[in-house]
């Protein structure tokens, strides 16, 4: 049971810092830069896609444990799984603009934008490739989540400084923020080696 | 000659792996994948549609409910309304945003429908009619600058080279200008401007498109020196200056700022230019846009932003007279119920001559067509 929860945390680790999706796979920058901007919607955004990724990596789990491999269909997982995300993101849409209209509007314009995320298909699919079990799979979406949450949270706060900083005129915006993501990807490369999995 | 067959077949069995296995078992591609006997493709195809025909209906059905189930209704008049907002998101209105606006005139029966300042007078019409509301039209309203010194006519203090930002600028010992009500001229408002309506002119002052802008208030709030006010766009008649600094202070540090001298306030046919805290200042309910007050001005502070031409009299005059006592320059003469005639070398272009007429007979002044408009619209009334 120890070495259970020892590898749980290991994969949240892993999963967060030292392999951020954003830092070390680069994967879903057009929301990290997108949303980055201001330190109100970075919060929202990474609240939301941490809910959605732990709830649409379960479904996928499910229905790929339960249904696709007794039938034999596993090369249909990418459309199967973008399938999921997009009728979750819709239905949960539906259902929060109806249930609690304030969190709706605060957070329900990043809803639809999620459900083109990358991160959220990627982390299906590595959990069926590294054969994780529900629990496993729970704790690296999770993790992604975090790992997500931590980036947009660093990115927007020095955005914010950068704002009021004279930059170069070529540099203004986008590729100010480009350099400043690939400053803190070099800082990730700390973590590297850090868990061995 | 066996290394050979095995190479050929290495290569080809991906392709024809069914036939081969028949023939030598032992072959397979490795790795993870287990190589079959032989690939049934019909009941794939079959499993693949059901499933996701099946995934397909069910996340269908599922949504479709909730739908249903968690319909929340929408007034359809937010959405009408919505469309009619200027959608700048300037905050004029005193809400967070066009849609939270749009929300609360429907919804609440004590926000005026005449908020959303940028949309104008006819989008204001529209929702208070869909709002069932009174239509208080405002008078069309436009930002001025009351500031007339530019960088050739002012004196600097010391040389900025800051941040070019009227708002970084005001930092460093309240700004570089040596009057210190003076617009810096650093671009604060034409940035802010959230419909593109401010340009900085060559020499340093803020120009406003009276086309383009809307009166929505971001440059007030932005401009540090408090120079820009929110105005009667009919009234095109200012006193670009608001230092409260006294006329010798004032005439150092720039040369069309107001001395306080009061003939502004001596001469106005209709008192409405007043002089208190050392600048004058034109009340616009009172002024009438004579621009008597611009062509006497010693300062030449005040701005007239009106095309003026003199004005002609045509034959419809029956020579009442009421143009002679009202012109405040004495341009208008002739003997009573005859044709009256003008000076054209006294005649300012005032315009009040015009407006008095009872027949009309007044032509080329600015406000002619306007006033001749306005009649005929009474006459079509009565």
């Amino acid at each position: 049971m120890g070495s259970e929860l020892t590898k749980l945390f290991e994969l949240v680790i892993s999963s967060s810092l030292v392999n951020n999706f954003v830092f070390t796979w680069f994967l879903g920058l057009c929301i990290f830069f997108g949303v980055s901007k201001k330190m109100e919607t970075a919060i929202g955004m990474s609240v939301t896609f941490t809910a959605v990724i732990l709830i649409s990596s379960a479904m996928s789990w499910l229905v790929y444990n339960y249904l696709m491999i007794p039938l034999g269909i596993e090369f249909l997982m990418i459309i199967v799984f973008i399938g999921i995300v997009a009728g979750l993101v819709q239905g949960s849409d539906t259902i929060m603009r109806k249930v609690s209209p304030g969190l709706y509007h605060k957070l329900g314009i990043y809803l639809a934008l999620i459900s083109t995320n990358c991160i959220i298909l990627a982390v299906p699919l590595m959990n069926v490739g590294n054969h994780y079990n529900f629990i496993e799979s729970m704790a690296f979406a999770l993790g992604s989540g975090l790992g997500f949450s931590l980036a947009m949270i660093i990115m927007a706060s020095i955005r914010e400084k950068i704002e009021l900083s004279d930059v170069p005129g070529p540099f203004k915006g986008l590729p100010m923020a480009f350099i400043i993501a690939g400053m803190i990807a070099l800082a990730f490369t700390g973590f590297s080696g850090l868990i061995t999995l | 000659m066996y290394d050979v067959y095995k190479t050929a077949t290495d290569i080809i069995g991906m392709f024809r792996l069914a036939d081969l296995a028949q023939i030598l078992p032992q072959v397979g591609v490795g790795a993870e994948i287990e190589a079959k006997q032989s690939i049934d493709v019909w009941p794939l195809v079959k499993y693949s549609l059901i499933f996701l025909a099946g995934m397909g209906g069910l996340f269908g059905f599922v949504l479709a409910f909730a739908a249903k189930k968690f319909a929340i209704k929408v007034d359809p008049r937010v959405e009408q309304v919505n469309d009619l907002l200027a959608h700048a998101h300037c905050g004029a209105c005193g809400y967070a945003g066009c849609e939270q606006y749009a929300e609360a005139v429907v919804n609440d029966p004590e926000v005026s429908a005449t908020l959303c300042i940028p949309a104008g007078e006819r989008a204001a019409r529209k929702i208070a009619e869909l709002t069932g509301k009174k239509a208080d039209i405002k008078e069309k309203q436009i930002a001025r600058i009351m500031c007339g010194g530019s960088l050739s006519r002012t004196v600097k203090r010391y040389t900025y080279e800051g941040v070019p930002d009227c708002r970084a600028a005001v930092l460093t010992g309240g700004g570089d200008k040596a009057c210190i009500y003076g617009c810096l001229g650093y671009g604060t408002c034409s940035r802010v401007c959230p419909f593109e309506a401010i340009t900085i002119c060559e020499d340093g002052l803020p120009h406003i498109d009276p086309g383009k802008c809307t009166a929505c208030g971001m440059c007030v709030s932005a401009c540090p020196k408090n120079v820009i006010e929110i105005l009667p766009a009919s009234k095109a008649v200012v006193v670009a200056c608001h230092s409260k600094d006294n006329a010798a202070y004032t005439r150092k540090r720039c040369t069309v700022g107001c001395m306080a001298c009061g003939i502004c306030e001596k001469i106005c046919p209709f008192d409405a230019a007043a002089v208190t805290d050392n600048f004058s200042k034109i009340d616009p309910a009172k002024c009438r846009v004579c621009g008597l007050c611009v062509s006497k001005c010693p300062a030449g502070t005040i701005e007239d932003f009106i095309v003026r031409a003199k004005a002609s009299i045509n034959d419809s005059c029956i020579g009442c007279g009421l143009c002679v006592k009202i012109c405040p320059v004495d341009a208008i003469g002739g003997e009573p119920k005859q044709k009256h005639a003008v000076d054209a070398a006294k005649c300012i272009g005032c315009g009040l001559c015009a407006a008095k007429c009872p027949v009309q007979a007044f032509d080329g002044v600015f406000n002619a067509e306007q006033v001749r408009a306005a009649k005929n619209k009474l006459k079509e009334a009565s």
